[in-house]
């Protein structure tokens, strides 16, 4: 079955399907009358050129790398977690109900609770879903949608109502205490004596994703639980046959699919905003998905494209501001990604597996 | 609460339902030939922009009607070369058009009318009017039906008469022509369909069409009927809706009808909160009546009150056997 060998399986298919999008992007942009060149350079300069960009980058990176690690992790049991958005909306209500009814005595503490408390709450909101799936059939994807849609309504209304302080008319929560302050990059590189920009929102929760990273990979491919779940993925019959528990994979791995998705809230919510907002979530949750494609469900890969997109992101607030490309051209590009890598995966991967097997008979002939 | 305000909240029913409808019909054919499409909100939302921005352009609604229809058959194209060709995910296919559309629809139009992503205000002959059905005039004084026939039926626009004509029209394509039964029996078992040397690629290419050119016409009313121009994510989740009532119609044309009205209906009470306070005597909250839909779908699809079974063959690519 294998004609291809790993390397170009994981490197080189997500590189074409990436150069492939970036070609369309740069005609799309040239279609409108910018220089592809020009806007790859405002992007690269406002993103990386400085620590303030870096700061931006890594904060986006940071709530990508949470949602993709959802999206990946329910892709190994093939599933499809769609509602990566929901549940981070969800999980920052969670953060923001410690944060704001508990009194925190030192930011390590609030961090720790704020944690739990998304991940639970996460976690929650793709119960419901995880569990139709397993016992009564209904399909994860679209009701995995209509949470996210349920989801908003019940924020929308919890800020409006309850959780708006007296006499303000904004929706959305009053500022967290002093104590749940979590310490941006600046001050936690600075203890290492590297100089970084203390204005960018980029915090301790980047760490914190990366721990995830880890913990995701071991829990893949180290725990016997993770090994059940492949199992599940790749093939549902014969995971049964080995008596794993269809309930129990699905159940599991949405719950923590949905606790992953969560978890983006210590970053957007409590690392930045420090108080909850309507659409604090901006659509990360759905970024999530091209970041777990482009990264082949891999916690590397994910990390790598995580990076990527918020590059992008960073790059794309650049070009809206210095050139006539709007913000939406950030979406865009998401969607030739996703659908390079995703959908027209076999696009970019027949002709290679044509081109490898015809190399691999000339070698053989040779022989 | 009076006649006319029941009859004005019908009349704005039947207004709101009509996208989805159109929606719904179109996922309906996708859907029964095997291919899923959570794409109907990008098609619908390519078509409002592009049928808006050419209406605007040429004075002209219809005109702009066909290239909002070109638009989202353009969508559908790709949605095909996906998920029939090249056999991948239907619904990352789905998810990437979704984006495609809500992303270049604002591109293009900030760089084509550099107006923040929308479209100048139509007028004239590039929107749709309403159509006045012969005698609604003279029968407007009659009581009861005469305020019935002014008020609710008559006063649409051409789109709104249409939407409604092709339920039947839906219906008797699935149900009473060979091209239906193919296409039925290509979402439930394609390998019988090519046994009996009818193409699968090809049915399900027909079907993703006419699913595009609903979607088109669903966008079309939106921008050219409902409102006069585009505005950014002005489909606003009705896709979803549609999706909704796709599953809550069960796969059927004429539940899809009623489906539509019904959400239609939670649509035009949550704008009018005083007749809702009226009718029982307390506050709904608007939140509420908006997630409806969505709550309503959740619960039908556990299973609680009838169980929905979507096509045996969606969402899965055919892979012909050697």
């Amino acid at each position: 079955m294998d004609v291809m060998p790993k390397w170009a399986d994981v490197v080189l298919i997500p590189l074409i399907s990436l150069l492939l999008a970036a070609i369309l992007s740069a005609l799309v942009i040239l279609a409108i009358g910018e220089s592809p060149m020009n806007a790859l350079k405002i992007m690269v300069e406002g993103a990386l050129g400085s620590t303030y960009g870096w700061g931006y980058t890594l904060y986006y990176a940071t709530n990508f790398i949470f949602t993709g690690l959802a999206v990946s992790i329910a892709f190994h049991a093939r599933m499809f977690n769609i509602g990566g958005e929901g549940q981070a909306m969800i999980g920052g209500l969670g953060v923001a109900l410690v944060c704001m009814f508990i009194p925190w005595p030192h930011w390590s503490l609030a961090l720790l609770g704020g944690t739990v408390a998304a991940a639970l709450f996460g976690a929650a909101w793709a119960a419901i879903p995880a569990f139709l799936q397993a016992k009564r059939g209904s399909h994860i994807v679209i009701t995995t949608i209509m949470f996210n849609f349920i989801a908003a309504a019940l924020l929308n209304y919890l800020l409006i109502g309850m959780l708006k302080p007296r006499g303000s008319m904004e929706p959305a929560t009053g500022k967290f205490p002093e104590a749940t302050h979590l310490p941006n990059l600046h001050d936690v590189l600075g203890v290492f004596g590297i100089e970084f920009s203390k204005a960018a929102p980029a915090n301790i929760t980047f760490f914190v994703a990366i721990a995830a990273c880890v913990a995701v990979w071991a829990l893949i491919w180290r725990t016997k639980l993770g090994y059940e779940l492949r199992a599940f993925g790749h093939s549902e019959s014969a995971a049964k046959y080995a008596g794993i528990s269809p309930t129990k994979i699905i159940m599991v791995s949405m719950l923590i699919s949905g606790g992953l998705a969560g978890m983006m809230a210590i970053n957007n919510v409590q690392g930045e905003a420090e108080r909850l907002v309507l659409n604090a979530v901006e659509g990360a949750g759905f970024i999530g998905i091209a970041v777990a494609l482009m990264g082949r469900s891999h916690p590397f890969g994910v990390f790598l494209a995580a990076i990527l997109f918020g590059f992008l992101y960073q790059g794309g607030a650049e070009l809206a501001l210095w050139t006539k490309i709007p913000r939406e051209m950030i979406v865009v590009i998401q969607a030739l990604v996703i659908l390079f890598t995703g959908a027209l995966d076999n696009m970019v991967r027949m002709p290679l597996e044509r081109a490898f097997l015809t190399a691999k008979r000339r070698n053989k002939g040779a022989a | 609460m009076d006649l006319l305000t029941i009859l004005q909240v019908l009349d704005s029913t039947m207004r709101l339902a009509t996208p989805l409808l159109l929606a719904c019909l179109a996922g309906l054919f996708s859907e029964r030939a095997g291919i899923f499409d959570i794409g109907l909100e990008g098609k619908m939302l390519a078509s409002a922009f592009l049928s808006a921005a050419v209406a605007y352009s040429t004075g002209d609604a219809w005109t702009g009607l066909l290239a909002g229809i070109g638009a989202s058959l353009a969508l559908s194209g790709i949605h095909g070369l996906a998920s029939i060709t090249f056999r991948g995910n239907q619904l990352i296919s789905g998810v990437a058009i979704n984006f495609l559309a809500a992303g270049l629809t604002v591109v293009i139009a900030q760089s084509w009318f550099g107006q923040g992503g929308r479209t100048p205000q139509l007028q004239g002959a590039a929107r749709f009017d309403p159509i006045t059905l012969p005698f609604a005039d003279a029968l407007r004084d009659v009581p009861v039906i005469g305020p019935i026939y002014f008020e609710l039926i008559s006063g649409h626009t051409a789109l709104v008469y249409i939407a409604l004509l092709l339920v039947p029209a839906s219906w008797w394509v699935l149900y009473a022509t060979r091209f239906g039964l193919r296409l039925r029996a290509v979402g439930e078992n394609p390998a019988a369909v090519d046994t009996a040397g009818v193409s699968v690629v090809g049915l399900r290419y027909a079907a993703v069409a006419i699913c595009g050119v609903l979607c088109g016409i669903a966008g079309a009313y939106l921008a050219t009927a409902l409102q006069a121009g585009f505005v950014k994510d002005m489909s606003a989740g009705r896709g979803y809706i549609a999706l909704a009532a796709l599953i809550f119609a069960k796969w059927r044309p004429w539940y899809a009808l009623y489906a539509c009205l019904l959400f239609g209906f939670l649509q035009a009470l949550a704008l009018r909160p005083d007749v809702i306070e009226g009718a029982l005597g307390f506050k709904v909250n608007a939140q509420l009546l908006d997630v409806l839909p969505y709550i309503l779908t959740v619960i039908i699809l556990a299973g609680f009150v009838g169980k929905a079974i979507p096509p045996r063959a969606g969402g899965e690519p055919y892979v012909k056997e050697r």
